[in-house]
């Protein structure tokens, strides 16, 4: 058991060290090219803040000027790099360039929202999706399992936004169950996280469906069936653990490309995430906002890829390296 | 709606997720029921709590009051303040504050309150009340006096704008507005930026207690989404609707539609330094080639929106219904082209000199008409050999290109009416050294004297005729070209009754609303 543990140790501590390199790494080259390709658009960044800031009423030469003067837009480049860097050294974000609100509350804010809804989603496509691949899986082209094939093709073939609207119409708008728009209370969230599960849950049944397959067919498998366990107990203790090691990866990269891609669906759902953010930022050259939310989404890609290494390291039944060795 | 319901709903959205059929459930029952609050949906989102930045969000949910007020004409109103004098040199203002009235977190109105929130806006540069000849704000006993460099008569209706709203001195940390804490008939319960505010009647108000008690706003981007919660009782007051949602709410029994026309115009800014523009026979086969009362029809759907001049009729002050009104005449432009120089080319394409007829109309899609309002205009212009590139672009490129002179033309949507009296924009719009978002490169020395004329005050009889000459030369010189008027729409569900509609966008008036019996 001793060694088990010390090798379950020096695993972890791997993970997490090499993780945490990639984290710094990875935090700087992301802030830094999106200063850059920033400063690369055109347009006039006092003007689009001004136009974030007071409306397109209001926008006018006058606004943009104290804009400018007020944040500096003057300063070389360089140097507005490199004072974010330093302030992001001592842990400051600074504060949002329009609404003049700290970044690291803003972009917290909105962090919150896109978790919440990418965990909703997640949890209803593993659920909806395992669901039916092991279903399928229990008899190989049977008529259950070609039936999933079809709504894995459809439901990949529909792209989010229709399926949302098609949702808001049936639910929302003809049944009147769930309000179509809104971010707050509890039920808000069952059509927007319903419109990504739905999307993913095609794959996540396609790949549960093939891994069980394989994994029933292996020996460990037949020799668990054969030492007399019933049906149930190989599926929940010998099948489904060894699908988890290929599962568990395939969730996080799918959490990954989720939490990226909820940008349609946060503004058909009127949802506030970090999408939202992104897109707003980009538009009013909200430099800081903007940065702080691409280093979050690349630290959240870092920290998902942690969890998986480290379920995966939990889940796998194998031995590791040293342990065997030592 | 209980914890077990919500949870059933959950489940059975899942269990028909997966393809089985559910029951149906009793509407209404859900995510329909209203309880008492006024639920209203619209497409502006609040960055910020600062007057100036609020997009007027809270003078619109009546949390914070300004000093004067309007009336669904735009004539002055008490606001705040229930009388305001002018001295008789014209140089001084003074705006009396009620007695005894309480701002939402109960400490008194003071006219030290009034003038801390007044100098903070006349601070920020976006505020019309930065462009007023201000010398000085300062308390005169229960009063605010303004002192001024000159004579200013709009002063008043600069302080109808949501950015001169008069906040308690527990509004500001640090000098910049953290919460809004103001006057009005409804005080602030929740502000989750950008997209909910939630208010509650304030039981101190000075005034008549509002029928609704509570309020609750949600800012939803999608005109799609908007018009499908119109038409499914999940708001009551919808703004800003486009006309294939518009006529959904037609169709449907839960709300009806209201509107008014706004002071705001449809128009192209022409730059009238540009070697093509500034030949006035362009410009008016530019006009004449456009087929307003289709283009209306087609893109605003409804054709009476065609602007036969610069002011809109509910501008009833400016607009003038004697003008000669803007035709559509194609061949009458071909031949101001002709005779402009621009031959017909082989493409289509006019050009002189080799360099073909090419212009670029610069617009931005925050009102959605806009983009394709410039489409319509680009393939009306293709008609007579003008060869058109649409840039759709963020809108503070319009003032961008006017400063460094790049822009040729631009279609925007201009508000008439910022501060109540349309004089205070009409002269920025016509101002001599251009404007960001009015005329570029145009100066005519009658419209100069009119506006200086106006501004100084005058009797009523020379100043109509002043307005009269502005309108008319900027219809004969057309340095803007106008394409169509303005309508606002909100879909307004059938359990509320006496909603009316401000054209000035000032407030939403939900103050006087009530629930229909």
């Amino acid at each position: 058991m001793g060694i088990v543990t010390g090798a379950g140790f020096s695993g972890v501590a791997g993970v997490l060290l090499r993780r945490a390199g990639q984290a710094v790494g990875v935090a700087v080259l992301v802030a830094s090219l999106c200063f850059l390709v920033v400063r690369q658009l055109p347009g006039d960044a006092a003007f689009r803040i001004a136009a974030g800031r007071y409306g397109y009423d209001l926008v006018d030469q006058q606004a943009a000027d104290a804009v400018r003067a007020e944040l500096g837009l003057d300063r070389p480049a360089w140097r507005q790099l490199a004072d974010w860097l330093l302030a992001l050294g001592q842990g400051d974000l600074g504060t949002s360039l329009v609404t003049s609100a700290s970044v690291a509350q803003e972009v917290g804010y909105y962090l919150l929202g896109t978790l919440q809804l990418g965990a909703v989603a997640l949890v209803l496509a593993v659920a909806l999706g395992g669901a039916l691949g092991t279903l399928a899986a229990r008899r190989p082209n049977g008529l259950l399992d070609r039936a999933v094939d079809g709504w894995v093709a459809s439901v990949r073939a529909l792209p989010p936004f229709l399926l949302g609207l098609l949702l808001i119409l049936v639910f929302s708008v003809h049944l009147g169950w769930l309000p179509a728009v809104g971010h707050g209370d509890g039920v808000s969230v069952v059509l927007p996280a319903s419109t990504l599960a739905i999307g993913l849950s095609g794959l996540f049944a396609r790949v549960t469906r093939d891994t069980v397959v394989e994994i029933q067919r292996s020996e460990h498998v037949r020799f668990a069936r054969t030492k007399g366990l019933g049906a149930r107990l190989v599926l929940v203790r010998h099948v489904l653990r060894n699908a988890g090691v290929v599962l568990v990866p395939y969730v996080g990269v799918q959490a990954v490309t989720l939490i990226e891609g909820v940008v349609v669906v946060e503004s058909l759902f009127g949802w506030q995430g970090l999408g939202h953010a992104l897109v707003h930022a980009v538009f009013w050259r909200d430099v800081p906002v903007l940065q702080a939310a691409a280093l979050v989404l690349a630290l959240l890609v870092v920290g998902i890829n942690t969890i998986v290494d480290l379920v995966g390291l939990w889940l796998d039944p194998r031995p590791r390296g040293r342990a065997v060795v030592s | 709606m209980t914890r077990m319901k919500r949870i059933a709903v959950v489940i059975a959205t899942v269990i028909c997720g997966t393809g089985c059929a559910a029951p149906a459930a009793e509407r209404g029952s859900g995510a329909n029921s209203h309880d008492d609050v006024l639920r209203v949906a619209g497409p502006f989102e609040v960055h910020s709590v600062a007057p100036a930045e609020s997009s007027g969000l809270f003078t619109r949910l009546e949390v914070a009051e300004t000093l004067v007020s309007s009336d669904l004409e735009g004539d002055l109103e008490p606001g705040l303040s229930a009388d305001w004098t002018e001295s008789a040199d014209g140089r001084s203002w003074t705006f009396e504050l009620p007695d005894g009235v309480t701002f939402h977190d109960d400490t008194p109105v003071t006219a030290e309150a009034a003038v801390e929130s007044l100098q903070a806006a006349s601070a920020e540069a976006a505020s019309p009340l930065s462009a007023a000849p201000i010398d000085a704000i300062a308390a005169d006993g229960d009063a605010v006096r303004i002192d001024l460099d000159k004579p200013y008569p709009s002063l008043p209706a600069v302080l109808t704008h949501y950015s001169t709203v008069v906040l308690a001195p527990g509004s500001y940390d640090e000098g910049r507005v953290t919460q809004v804490i103001g006057t009005g008939p409804y005080e602030i319960e929740e502000v989750e930026l950008p997209a909910r505010v939630e208010v509650t009647r304030f039981d101190g108000f000075r005034g008549d207690a509002p029928a609704i008690e509570r309020i609750s706003f949600q800012a939803v981007a999608r005109a799609e989404s908007r018009a499908l919660m119109a038409i499914s009782d999940q708001a009551d007051v919808v703004f800003g609707l486009e006309p294939s949602g518009r006529q959904r709410v037609d169709e449907s029994d839960a709300a009806t539609m209201v509107s008014s026309l706004q002071p705001r115009s449809l128009m192209m800014k022409v730059n009238m330094q540009d070697p093509i523009l500034e030949d006035a026979r362009v410009r008016e086969a530019l006009s004449l080639a456009l087929d307003r009362e289709s283009m209306a029809d087609a893109v605003l759907r409804e054709e009476d929106l065609a602007a036969t001049q610069l002011f809109p009729p509910s501008l009833s002050a400016w607009n003038q219904p004697d003008l000669e009104p803007l035709d559509h005449d194609e061949e009458a432009a071909d031949a101001l082209l002709d005779e402009a120089g621009w031959q017909e080319g082989a493409d289509g394409v006019r050009a002189k000199g080799g360099d073909p007829l090419q212009l670029t109309l610069t617009t931005y899609p925050d009102r959605p008409e806009l983009p394709a309002l410039a489409t319509a205009i680009q393939a009306e212009l293709k008609e007579v050999g003008v060869a058109v590139d649409v840039d759709v672009t963020n809108s503070s490129e319009i003032p961008a290109r006017h400063a460094d002179g790049t822009l040729q033309l631009g279609l925007l949507a201009k508000h008439l009416a910022l501060v109540t009296d349309p004089l205070v924009t009409a002269a920025e719009t016509f101002a001599e050294q251009g404007s960001d978002w009015g005329v570029m490169g145009w100066r005519n020395d009658e419209v100069a004297e009119a506006i200086d004329d106006l501004e100084e005050g005058t009797d009523e009889a020379t100043a109509a005729a002043d307005r009269a000459v502005i309108a008319t030369l900027a219809q004969q010189e057309l340095p803007l070209i106008p394409v169509a008027w303005y309508r606002m729409n909100a879909a307004v569900s059938t359990h509320v009754d006496g909603f009316v509609m401000d054209p000035l966008e000032r407030t939403w008036h939900l103050s006087q609303a009530s629930w229909a019996s």
